[in-house]
């Protein structure tokens, strides 16, 4: 008999776990979006994050304290690459510059080994990992606030894109760059702000990623969980980002529970790949990637 | 001060260091003046402006000789923001309105380069609806679902929020109805009687060109093979067949037909 209760329990736990995956899709559409650049170095950078909100810690600085600071230096390093990395490289195939962030995400990952070391660390939010109970339904109350924590900062994106002039550039940029700079927009001031704005992501992402796996090397890894995130949702939607950071979790956690014990388990880790695979085929440009507003 | 807004001489541009689009190009705008820069397909007109604009970069062409003077200094290596800020703003080919902003929200785009204040910008606009009552109406409206008109005018009025004081149009009358044509000269007219806006204007479409600009410079294969006033170039018959590609038979199917049934 199929059991509903049980069902709705793996669902619910695995569209908060997504969540956490649209969090760092979100980082890469941003940059991806304005610039046309898949910047590789986003797992590294909210490893950085991670890395250095805790050594702080360690060394005695009160959570608020380290957190502000981790934020400035992540704001520091998305200035820098833009100015070091991405500038000089303008105006050249996105093939390059992708390669160019490979390198990076290598130079950012050595510079936190270089400064931190290499031990794994614990991460300590605050946040107790214990379930819930809701009528019936197990839930965790990390990954709740988790969700509640990336849905915040989802929503005050959206305020910013919406409202503010900055926003309004970053939408322009996205839209057309060659009519960015025609009218005017001072484009490396736009992706400055791209990065300081995917550095904020890398941070809120490091720490709720790093409190769930504990903070080691491994953690700039998760870049290879928001792949089919973003080829199921579309690499230019932050919508597509959400809904495919939902979707892959929830077909980690129903696949391995209802499918994985007829291949004998373990499927977890690629069955969102798969998903991923086969959505290609039907739709190249993912569930929610860009069709041009165009009149025909 | 010099009568002369700008001045292009011996302008050499390249793409890719190897393609040359433009080999020697020489004209002058004069303040308060319209000049229109004519040629066939591959003459050179759009390599020339975006040399003008700082637009060659980015795409991977560059100066490769002759100087360019906006009111009296060198602009060749400006940035695109800079010159903008100078008062040379481009309206590009194909309009390149940013489809997924409405068409406010274009404009607004225009004002944010300079830095303008919200009242600033609330007055500009209403300036830009005056010029355009049409983009009043559909200013809630996506951009890239207006039409083709609507969005020369969107492009044009994103132009204008950013205070120029040497326009530069890209192929306004591409892919337009005559009579849309038409009316984007006349605004780009008043424009430049009312407010002595001088403004450098590429057409393919001489006939239109011709009647609404003070001089006009012809480009063939990348150099600049005549120039004079409108009124004397529009007076000979050879420069059509001559430069502009255009056969005398074609000319003759161009003229307005006065018995049209226009339905808008």
């Amino acid at each position: 008999m199929f059991d509903y209760q049980f069902f709705l329990e793996v669902l619910i736990g695995g569209l908060l776990s997504g969540v956490m995956y649209s969090l760092v899709a979100i980082g890469f559409v941003l940059i991806y979006k304005t610039s046309g650049v898949l910047n590789f170095a986003q797992g590294a950078m909210l490893l950085f994050a991670a890395l250095t909100f805790v050594s702080l810690v360690e060394r005695g600085a009160p959570f608020v304290a380290a957190l502000a600071a981790t934020l400035v230096i992540m704001i520091a390093l998305g200035i820098a690459t833009e100015r070091l990395v991405l500038r000089p490289l303008v105006n050249q195939p996105p093939i390059t510059l992708f390669m160019a962030t490979l390198g990076l995400s290598y130079v950012i990952e050595g510079a936190a080994q270089l400064l931190w070391g290499t031990q794994v660390h614990g991460l300590d939010i605050g946040i107790s990992d214990t379930p819930f109970e809701a009528s019936g339904v197990l839930i965790s109350r990390f990954d709740l606030f988790a969700a509640a924590v990336a849905g915040s900062l989802v929503a005050l994106f959206a305020l910013f894109f919406r409202y503010t002039r900055t926003g309004l550039s970053f939408r322009a940029v996205a839209d057309d760059q060659f009519a960015a700079l025609a009218v005017g927009l001072r484009l490396p001031r736009v992706w400055a702000a791209v990065w300081t704005v995917a550095g904020i992501v890398a941070l809120v992402g490091g720490l709720l990623w790093g409190a769930r796996l504990g903070v080691q090397f491994s953690l700039s890894l998760v870049v290879l969980k928001a792949l089919p995130v973003l080829v199921l949702g579309g690499f230019d939607s932050i919508t597509g980002a959400i809904i495919g950071g939902l979707l892959v979790g929830a077909i980690e956690k129903l696949a391995e529970v209802y499918v994985g014990p007829s291949f004998g388990g373990g499927i977890e880790a690629w069955a969102a790949y798969v998903a991923a695979l086969a959505l290609l085929l039907i739709r190249p440009s993912g569930l929610f990637g860009q069709k041009l507003v165009e009149r025909v | 001060m010099s009568d002369v807004l700008l001045s292009v001489e011996g302008l050499a541009a390249t793409y890719n260091h190897a393609i040359r689009a433009v080999s020697d190009v020489s004209f002058a705008v004069r303040r308060g003046e319209i000049v229109a820069v004519l040629g066939a397909n591959g003459a050179g007109k759009s390599t020339t402006l975006q040399a003008i604009s700082a637009l060659l970069p980015a795409r991977r062409g560059q100066v490769a000789a002759g100087r360019i003077i906006f009111d009296g200094r060198e602009i060749v290596s400006a940035s695109p923001a800079k010159l903008v800020r100078a008062g040379i703003v481009p309206v590009l080919e194909d309009r390149h309105c940013f489809p997924s902003l409405t068409v406010e929200e274009n404009l607004i785009t225009g004002a944010i380069g300079r830095g303008a204040k919200s009242r600033a910008i609330r007055s500009d606009l209403d300036e830009v609806y005056e010029l355009f009552p049409r983009l009043k109406r559909h200013r809630r409206s996506v951009s890239g679902l207006t039409s083709g008109g609507e969005q020369q005018m969107t492009a044009i009025g994103r132009a204008l929020m950013s205070h120029p004081r040497l326009l530069v149009l890209d192929e306004p009358s591409m892919g337009l109805a005559p009579l849309v044509v038409e009316g984007i000269f006349r605004a780009l007219k008043q424009l430049n009687s009312e407010r002595g806006l001088s403004i450098l204007v590429a057409e393919q479409n001489s006939t239109v060109a011709l009647r609404f600009a003070d001089h006009a410079v012809v480009l063939e294969s990348g150099r600049s093979a005549l120039s004079g006033a409108s009124t004397e170039l529009r007076s000979r018959d050879d420069i059509k067949t001559l430069y502009l590609g255009g056969s005398p038979q074609i000319d003759v199917a161009e003229k307005p037909l006065i018995h049209a049934v226009v339905t808008v």
